[in-house]
């Protein structure tokens, strides 16, 4: 049973807190999603693709080691903002939401950068199947986060105005989830887009 | 549920969940593996290696960050059973993409 069982939230069959079987069940679907896209990347990757757009030669690694750097970091700073609302400590909440709203924010500057630099290098939505797959799958994950910063930023102004007091743990929970599986689908995406991309 | 109360705590439920510590442990081990991969990848003689040894350490962040972030490890077995069954469903549309490229795809397959 979880924390919101104390908090008034609505209970299954099964003793958890609907509204958290309820993202699961989300986040579940998200994995067809987000299959699908990886997947179908895989299958065009090296298709259509004529010089000077190789992926092994367009695709920046360093920096997309250092997002990836940011997001994982943002994993640990929401559990931190999770521990803090568990146990009451609202301020360092509040400044751990905020701590992981500003990676979010980090992640998809550097996501604006690359993709900045693949049009101007030539490599659009519409160049050729890798460029329309890989656009698709890491643009859908950057939507995600970008959905995930404002839901972030959401939490940090309620709790100024002092709306986390009921359920508030749950709310964060069910965040955090969200939060975690954007994190990895990019550890996928890492993987299987830019370094499978020499292989 | 584990009763070590060196790594976990209790809240208000009766979930025990990590602590800061545990949290803070797992993150370092998130940046060694992600700093791992990104060395693997310019090492040359280790390519044809690559894939193997980049799917064992993806898989690895993955197992971390859903067991310990996202309590896996320690809440009810119906969201491990969701989460698992929405990789199954995932892989189960890679089967079917790769049979109707395999058969009616110009490109053919990988």
């Amino acid at each position: 049973m979880s924390e919101a069982s104390h908090e008034g939230g609505h209970h299954t069959s099964l003793g958890v807190d609907s509204r958290k079987l309820g993202m699961w069940i989300f986040l579940a679907s998200e994995c067809l999603l987000f299959g699908t896209l990886i997947f179908t990347f895989l299958l065009y990757r090296n298709k259509g693709i004529e010089e000077p757009n190789i992926p092994a030669e367009i695709l920046d690694i360093p920096v997309t080691t250092a997002s990836t750097f940011v997001l994982l970091m943002s994993s640990f700073s929401i559990v931190l903002a999770l521990h803090a609302i568990q146990t009451g400590k609202i301020k360092s909440f509040q400044r751990w939401i905020l701590t992981t709203a500003i990676g979010g924010i980090v992640f998809l500057g550097f996501q604006t950068y690359e993709f900045t630099e693949f049009v101007q290098g030539g490599l659009g939505l519409s160049t050729n199947v890798f460029g329309s797959s890989f656009f698709m799958l890491t643009g859908t994950h950057g939507f995600h986060v970008a959905i995930g910063v404002i839901w972030l930023l959401a939490l940090y102004f309620s709790s100024l105005r002092g709306g986390l007091k009921v359920d508030g743990a749950l709310k964060v929970d069910t965040m955090a989830l969200y939060w975690h599986f954007v994190d990895i689908i990019w550890i996928v995406i890492f993987t299987v887009v830019y370094l499978f991309a020499v292989v | 549920m584990s009763t070590d109360s060196q790594t976990q705590e209790h809240h208000a439920g009766d979930i025990s969940h990590p602590t800061p510590k545990t949290y803070a442990i797992i993150a370092v081990i998130l940046s060694v593996v992600t700093a791992i991969e990104l060395w693997v990848y310019y090492i040359e003689e280790l390519r044809s290696l690559l894939i193997p040894i980049l799917a064992v350490l993806s898989t690895g962040k993955f197992a971390l960050v859903v067991m310990f972030y996202m309590h896996l490890k320690f809440d009810h077995k119906v969201f491990s059973r969701l989460l698992v069954l929405g990789i199954i469903l995932a892989f189960g549309t890679f089967l079917a993409l790769l049979t109707l490229f395999k058969f009616s795809h110009p490109f053919g397959l990988l």
